[in-house]
């Protein structure tokens, strides 16, 4: 059953949401940042139809249930097209775009053939299962991902700020989800899951929405200056 | 098991560098910003590099202040960062000697975000009034 803080988070996260989409509106950016905008509207989406589930069926429903793990799956496989747009970006002028869309396109099938190796085996509800394993792997992947897009951004000595930012934001994001999911199988019983999923919830809105009204495009940062234990 | 706990250790340090590194960069695209001497004259800072130690005395006036728009983010970021730092310095002072001038760089660098972050809801206050006073006149 969901408590009265869990819907004010749940509609909080969706007006932030919309936020972002409206931020990158009126700064018309929103083409430029397409797939992360896409993954937003697509947030919103998800919530709405949760919420129409929820409502209609119940918490403790199957359908609910079903609804959540294949809406999760399909908001984490939007979030790495999403990380993957910045890869793009970042490829763009060494003409590398394509083998970056080639590159994701098999992370993905990888991921997903490793989390059916996983679930092969299941007795029932293997889709489902199916479905929350391969968000789970896709945080993780994610944040090997992001790490190694940070760390080409600073060999490459990209200096466009918003896209600095937008990279650490989903970095932090990624890898804060997935300790939350190591830290489940380690300690079942820890809050920090419940914890990790609404802060995360709210942190990714909240930090692309801040790059968009406050970062002007044409921001220019030395990402030397930026990498963690660098001296300013 | 395993593979849970090797999980968690890349992800935590993996989530402290990102963090790291993002609060560093909102704090870079402030230094790059002049104050003005209207925050000057408010905060009674007259050097042109401002003590960490200024910090959350900034802060707390930037509260006096209505919001001007998605600064509160980077304000709770930044705020996290310099507790971070200023733990990192009294706990480690005696193994790094170092680590002293590079906290009180860092330091310096949150305490002129903050008075950024000031100077713009100052001037958003202002554009706030003028318009009312427009309306009304």
């Amino acid at each position: 059953m969901l408590s009265l803080l869990d819907y004010a988070i749940w509609i909080l996260t969706s007006v932030l949401e919309l936020g972002v989409l409206f931020c990158a509106l009126r700064t018309r950016s929103f083409f430029r940042f397409f797939p992360l905008n896409f993954y937003m509207l697509v947030a919103v989406m998800c919530d709405v139809a949760r919420f129409a589930i929820l409502r209609h069926y119940g918490f403790s429903s199957a359908n609910y249930r079903y609804c959540y793990y294949y809406s999760d799956a399909l908001l984490t496989i939007c979030l790495f097209f999403a990380l993957m747009g910045l890869y793009s970006q970042v490829f763009k002028e060494m003409g590398a775009a394509i083998y970056v869309r080639i590159g994701a396109v098999v992370v993905l099938v990888l991921t997903a053939a490793v989390c059916f190796v996983m679930v092969r085996h299941s007795q029932h509800r293997i889709a489902t299962r199916f479905a929350s394993e391969l968000s789970q792997n896709l945080h993780f992947v994610g944040a090997v991902l992001t790490y190694v897009l940070w760390s080409a951004v600073k060999k490459l000595h990209e200096t466009r700020t918003r896209l600095i930012q937008f990279t650490l934001a989903l970095g932090v994001y990624f890898s804060a989800f997935a300790a939350s999911f190591a830290m489940t199988v380690l300690y079942p019983s820890s809050p920090y899951s419940g914890f990790a999923t609404y802060a995360m919830g709210l942190w990714l809105p909240l930090a692309w929405s801040y790059t968009f009204l406050k970062i002007p495009e044409s921001a220019r940062l030395q990402t030397a200056r930026v990498a963690a234990g660098a001296r300013s | 098991m395993m593979a849970a706990a090797l999980i968690l250790g890349f992800s935590s340090v993996a989530l402290l560098q990102f963090f790291v590194s993002y609060c560093r960069s909102i704090i870079a695209a402030s230094t790059a910003q002049p104050l003005s001497e209207q925050v000057r004259e408010v905060t009674g800072i007259r050097d042109r590099q401002i003590r960490g130690e200024e910090f959350l005395r900034l802060l707390q006036l930037t509260s006096l202040c209505p919001d001007s728009g998605a600064d509160q983010t980077a304000i709770t970021a930044v705020r996290a960062y310099f507790r971070i730092v200023s733990f990192a310095r009294v706990a480690l002072r005696g193994v790094i000697p170092g680590i002293v001038s590079w906290t009180e760089a860092e330091l310096s660098g949150c305490a002129h975000f903050a008075a950024v972050a000031l100077d713009r809801r100052i001037s958003h206050s202002r554009n706030l009034m003028a318009q009312q006073y427009s309306r009304t006149s």
